[in-house]
């Protein structure tokens, strides 16, 4: 029989488990402004705040997609279209009125990129997980991504390492839209895919629930932020390849070969604390966030590991490397090209979303022949 | 095994990732830049995935 002072124990235990996340945050954020600055402790505030959204309120990109492809309920792609929209109508007036300390996404569309943008769709949805996805689901306990995240890190490495090779086989100027016609360039495109997105889905999932609209809401903001405080959009594959070049330099690893990481510039930041990298703050937040969430709610952890084969694993390791060296050819991966992209008015984004959904059409397909589906 | 320990894992993975940056290039509190880059007059220098190092 339980008494009523154990009673009072369980109940007390998530309060003080709460309370801890809860400290444990705010310390690390105000250790790192200590540290290194106010504007870096910021930007480690802001990335947990993506990943508290991202997962408490279970906003994604990989699944929304997903769901598209396989149900044809696109209320996961239109909560994105709406984040991006939001974005979009108060970035690109900032930027146009900023005097040069902004700026936005812009990145050539080329063959290189257009490929990459297509294997990262594929490879996203092998893992079920896109650039933030996977750091949320390793922090929220998602033991495929926890493989696929070290794997990523070193293809954004190489990728990198490799990137200009691959630009160099063909890419146009840089294209984009400015202002306040290019907002409304945007809108007009966004409205385009909503409508579309509206006329393939079946009437029963022509609905977008308030959870979503809240988190595409509170998504905007937060990129807003990072727009503000950064000088720079949201990003996450060039954070996770510094990792790995500033492990790989410690460890006396010649970089002569790599045109990207012998520029002046990558080896100034080598030689700084990865405290000072913005897209490695955000991405921090990003997994500490999502951890905070999952500790929080009730039995948010307690679920079992998947028990997969031995094909799933080696999917998950090459799906993961593949998300790296990807998204480094595509400028990007969903967060840097696609919501970023796009919200600050450049073509690539564009081109990104369009060649990375075909590419996820086939990662669908491929999931289940990759044993990824976990047995019940 | 649970999501618990796969997400500690994760949790712990990056500390020891930040803790072993932060004893081979220690940081230095008096280079920080002001508060919010908007309004600084400063251009953006951060590494960022769509733009290629200068």
């Amino acid at each position: 029989m339980t008494t009523l002072t154990e009673t009072h124990i369980a109940a007390a235990a998530p309060v003080w488990r709460r309370s801890a996340l809860v400290l444990a945050a705010l310390s690390a954020v105000f250790a790192t402004a200590l540290l290194v600055g106010g504007r870096f402790g910021l930007m480690l505030a802001i990335g947990l705040g993506f990943g508290i959204v991202l997962e408490g309120l279970r906003f994604g990109f990989a699944g929304p997609w997903r769901a598209m492809i396989l149900r044809r309920d696109p209320s996961g792609m239109w909560a994105q279209l709406l984040s991006i929209g939001l974005v979009t109508l108060i970035a690109l007036p900032l930027i146009a009125a900023s005097q040069g300390d902004l700026s936005g996404a812009q990145a050539p569309v080329g063959f290189a990129m257009i490929a990459g943008a297509f294997v990262f769709g594929a490879a996203m949805q092998v893992v079920l997980g896109c650039g933030s996805g996977t750091l949320v689901n390793a922090g929220s306990g998602n033991a495929v991504s926890l493989v696929a995240l070290p794997f990523f890190a070193l293809g954004s490495f190489a990728g990198a390492y490799h990137l200009f090779w691959w630009t160099g086989l063909g890419a146009l100027p840089v294209i984009r839209f400015s202002g306040w016609q290019g907002v409304a360039v945007t809108l007009l495109g966004l409205a385009a895919v909503a409508a579309l997105l509206w006329k393939l889905a079946t009437p029963e999932h022509r609905r977008l629930p308030r959870r979503l609209i809240v988190a595409a809401g509170l998504l905007a903001a937060l990129a807003l932020f990072n727009l503000i405080v950064a000088g720079q959009p949201w990003g996450v594959v060039y954070g996770l390849g510094l990792w790995v070049a500033k492990a790989a330099s410690a460890a006396g690893a010649d970089f002569t070969g790599s045109a990207f990481w012998q520029a002046p510039a990558s080896v100034a930041r080598l030689k700084q604390s990865l405290l000072t990298d913005y897209t490695s703050l955000t991405n921090i937040g990003i997994v500490f966030g999502a951890f905070l969430v999952a500790s929080w709610r009730t039995g948010g952890l307690s679920q079992k590991l998947p028990r997969l084969p031995g094909l799933a694993w080696i999917a998950a390791i090459v799906a993961g490397f593949l998300l790296g060296y990807s998204s480094r050819l595509a400028f990007g991966c969903n967060v840097g090209a696609f919501f970023s992209g796009i919200s600050t008015g450049s073509l690539h984004g564009w081109v990104w979303f369009a060649s990375a959904f075909a590419g996820s059409v086939y990662g669908v397909k491929l999931r289940p022949l990759l044993k990824l589906e976990p047995k019940t | 095994m649970t999501r618990a320990l796969t997400a500690t894992l994760a949790v712990v993975g990056l500390a020891v990732i930040i803790g072993l940056d932060a004893a081979a290039t220690p940081p230095n509190p008096y280079k920080a830049p002001p508060l919010l880059a908007l309004g600084s007059g400063k251009a953006p220098a951060g590494g960022f995935c769509g733009a290629l190092p200068e």
